[in-house]
């Protein structure tokens, strides 16, 4: 496979120059080609925002839906062909606020899906409010008070429900967020990718030098599969985790929970009901 | 006699659905025609529910004021039905029970004491199974082995209680006729029925198998639950994913994704969770995704009467979903069309790449009769998909409107949808030339639409004077109604698919000199539809909207009320 498998050409991309979408936009193409995807055979699920444009930057299926709500559509498609991979991709304010319960029962759900959540503490499109994952204090042209709201952690809050993968990126940081991406991707289950990232125009705060400086790698010595020294990573404040937090290979997927795949593997679209057994059905309420 | 009306009344939780479901099946097989139905509050243990049994010669499918026979089990079953009891009701039942006797017709029986001594007073459900089948003079052979096939998942114990309370209360009826305390010789008809006896949630639920369903998503919600249930419940053998979803959000766009990825899904819902799932149903025309939404109504607004019944979301569901696309919505109005028109409902919704509503309501899920079994086969199953080429657009314009639909996976090409507008490829845009051609792609179908609407169904003499007209699930009570007027110069016009209207609307409301609208809602919803649709203003209006279904009596006194004085 080549990087111009995914490839569109020369198009017009609607981020603003400097936007850590770009350099999540090249991790996320090369880890593709590097993982053999073919594009046809990748589902690429995405709600509404600057971050949720991405799939219309690669060339493979998408499925750009509304605003919080990638994860839904990626559940119903992974269900339907599990031959697929899924990404649902979208950022901060999609996944964590509109999205939010969403989030918490897709992790109950476990599907067999990577979930890549693009986190720049602020919301773009709208211009400049507060996202979910904004610092308390944070000016905003909305909350000209600074935000007086608890900042949601992701990390935290998947590992309480014991999500099956949980990571944090930094855009910055092209090998590491590729190997976490990879990662995640290969990872069967549910995966949580956060990745922070700068957002040029409307973050003032955390900014690339901010993320640089106030982030570190978890040590190698950190043992992803112990859930309680993961969840104590996931709430330091001073300087932000990186790298994979937690995660628990003994869960099974939905997908495989599923008792319509337990004896056959086609995919959805490629069966048909008996029409004996429907008549019979018909018959069985005489 | 030629049929008789049962009606059971006691609390939740005390298990008259039981007793519905078991005597619906006894009596059927004993021969006669069967009809019941349930009113019920919106709590799980107390209160007042009722249900309604018809046993008769004829087919019966309809709702009736009349009780020959009312069988309270508790306290408050006689004030609850004060206003359905005549002089000639005949009330059996527990002396605590039965409050006024002087003012009733009343029959001690002791249920509860005869139930505790097989070991529960549980059992005083079958008791009565066991009396009514004796008044309808069931062979007990058959009540027994119905029985058995009814608990057959329960313990032996279990059953053989069961069959000794039936026993007790066959005894019981026996007893009563000999005695020359009742009377009913109800005519059995003379032919071996052999059809099956459903209700509408079961009927929608086949239909979906039948249209190829394998998806389902959805949110509990009375009175929808039913399909979900029937469906979940059948999900090992049919190959079909059922998920009870967090919220109706997720589960209208789980089904999406569904559809993307070549399922055939549906949601099914009521009132307040239809309401979340608009957003849902503004992206499948944007995306011009096929998806089925069974919407069982219940009276709104809000949360409303949870448990009751209204046909009040005709509009909520024709205006449904932010912008102009195609929508396409039909209304069952017999158990037959609740399967023909949702396996209809799948092929056309694939076929047009639109949103496709099946609008019950409570009394049409609920209701029980029997009807010949369905044929699967009247309609083709077609899957509309395509395996895709390198080149594949999934929003190519074509002359109808309609481009051909890829699903990922399935060919060399890729599939890009998008709630934003789109170009042909599915890439969002924001250029007004293409979203000038996108709309008017997007609209094109309605055209294609509208050359296969069903036409709304006349039944009655061609040359009325006067028409009534209804829509969905008020079809047998309208029916039989008119029936009873029995006038040669009054038809009854039944729309089964009330968006898009049929070409032929007009030409049906013109021909008479009298229209009577009957709708269970207060605005008459479908009447305002046709007027929009034709100009032509129905003047008439026979509305109820207090949560319960019409039923045979009040049409036909509103009926003849409205055309008092006309020849």
């Amino acid at each position: 496979m080549e990087k111009e498998d995914y490839d569109l050409g020369k198009i017009d991309i609607a981020w603003c120059p400097g936007c850590g979408n770009f350099s999540i936009l090249n991790c996320l193409k090369q880890v593709l080609v590097e993982l053999n995807i073919q594009p046809q055979k990748l589902v690429i699920v995405s709600g509404i925002g600057q971050a949720a444009k991405i799939p219309q930057y690669l060339k493979t299926n998408y499925f750009n839906g509304l605003h919080g709500r990638s994860l839904p559509p990626a559940t119903g498609i992974k269900a339907s062909n599990p031959d697929l991979t899924v990404i649902a991709e979208s950022g901060d304010g999609d996944m964590y606020g509109e999205g939010g319960n969403h989030f918490i029962h897709s992790i109950r759900r476990n599907p067999d899906i990577t979930n890549i959540v693009h986190d720049n503490m602020v919301y773009g499109l709208t211009k400049g409010q507060a996202s979910p994952t904004s610092e308390m204090g944070f000016r905003t042209p909305l909350q000209s008070n600074g935000v007086i709201l608890e900042p949601f952690n992701p990390i935290s809050v998947a590992i309480s429900l014991d999500a099956s993968f949980v990571a944090r990126a930094f855009s910055g940081d092209i090998k590491e967020t590729k190997e976490i991406l990879k990662m995640a991707i290969k990872h069967e289950g549910y995966s949580l990718v956060d990745i922070l990232q700068p957002c040029v125009s409307f973050n003032k705060i955390n900014t690339f030098d901010w993320f640089k400086k106030n982030t570190y790698y978890l040590d190698k010595k950190h043992d992803p599969t112990n859930r309680i020294e993961a969840f104590k990573k996931s709430i330091e404040k001073e300087k932000l985790p990186l790298g994979v937090f937690y995660i628990n290979k003994k869960k099974t997927t939905f997908e495989k929970n599923l008792r319509i795949y337990k004896l056959n593997k086609k995919p959805l679209f490629q069966r048909q009901h008996s029409v004996e057994k429907l008549s019979k059905l018909i018959d069985s309420e005489k | 006699m030629d049929e008789i009306s049962i009606v059971l009344c006691g609390e939740a939780g005390q298990g008259i659905q039981t007793v519905e479901k078991l005597s619906t099946k006894i009596v059927k097989n004993s021969g006669f025609n069967v009809f019941s139905t349930k009113e019920y509050m919106s709590r799980v243990r107390g209160g007042s529910n009722s249900t309604q049994i018809r046993i008769s010669k004829k087919p019966v499918a309809a709702y009736i004021d009349r009780i020959d026979i009312l069988i309270p089990l508790s306290k408050d079953a006689l004030p609850h039905l004060e206003k359905r009891i005549s002089k000639k009701t005949i009330i059996m039942g527990e002396k605590n029970y039965i409050k006024n006797t002087n003012k009733y017709n009343v029959l001690e029986l002791p249920f509860t004491e005869i139930a505790k001594n097989i070991g529960n007073t549980v059992f005083s459900n079958t008791i009565a199974v066991g009396l009514l089948s004796s008044i309808c003079k069931i062979d007990r052979k058959l009540i027994n082995s119905e029985i058995e096939k009814y608990f057959s998942r329960k313990s032996k114990e279990i059953i053989k209680n069961n069959i000794a309370a039936a026993e007790k209360g066959y005894e019981l009826g026996k007893e009563l006729i000999n005695k020359s305390k009742i009377k009913f010789d109800i005519s059995k008809p003379n032919f071996k029925n052999n059809e099956i006896v459903l209700n509408g949630s079961e009927a929608i639920g086949l239909g979906a198998i039948a249209g190829g369903c394998n998806f389902i998503s959805s949110y509990p919600m009375s009175p929808s639950t039913g399909v979900l249930t029937f469906l979940s419940q059948k999900s090992d053998d049919f190959d079909i994913v059922a998920e009870q979803a967090e919220d109706e959000i997720s589960a209208i766009n789980m089904v999406l994704g569904a559809w993307y990825s070549g399922a055939r899904a549906m949601v099914s819902t009521s009132g307040g969770g239809f309401a979340l799932m608009t957003e849902g149903v503004s992206l499948a025309g944007m995306i011009e995704s096929p998806v089925v939404i069974h919407l069982a109504q219940r009276p709104a607004p809000a949360t409303g009467l949870p448990t009751r019944t209204e046909q009040g979301d005709l509009e909520h569901a024709l205006y449904s979903g932010h912008g102009d696309f195609p929508k396409i919505i039909f209304a069952p109005g017999t158990l037959h069309d609740g399967f023909f028109l949702t396996q209809k409902a799948f092929n056309l919704a694939d076929k047009y790449q639109v949103p496709v509503f099946v609008l019950t309501d409570q009394y049409y899920v609920d209701t029980y009769y029997n009807t010949e079994p369905f044929k699967h086969d009247l309609i083709k199953n077609q899957n509309y998909f395509i395996k895709t080429a390198k080149n594949y657009k999934r929003y190519q314009l074509t002359k109808n409107g309609i481009s051909s639909r890829g699903i990922p996976g399935w060919g060399d090409g890729v599939v890009c949808v998008d709630s934003d507008e789109h170009d042909e490829e599915g890439r969002i845009t924001e250029s007004m030339d293409i979203r000038t051609k996108m709309v008017d792609k997007r609209l094109k179908k309605l055209q294609e639409i509208k050359k296969e609407v069903i036409s709304p169904e006349l039944i009655g003499n061609k040359n009325y004077k006067t028409l009534v007209i209804g829509w969905g699930s008020t079809y047998h009570i309208i029916k039989e109604a008119i029936s009873k007027i029995s006038r040669k110069d009054i038809s009854f016009l039944h729309f089964k698919q009330v968006y898009p209207l049929h070409k032929d609307t007009l030409k049906f409301l013109k021909k008479a000199e009298k229209t009577i609208i009957v709708e269970n809602n207060p605005t008459s919803q479908f009447a305002k539809l046709i007027k929009l649709h034709t100009g032509y203003e129905i003047k008439n209006k026979i509305l109820q909207y207090n949560g319960l279904p019409f039923s045979v009596e009040t049409i036909e006194t509103q009926i003849k009320k409205l055309i008092r004085g006309l020849k």
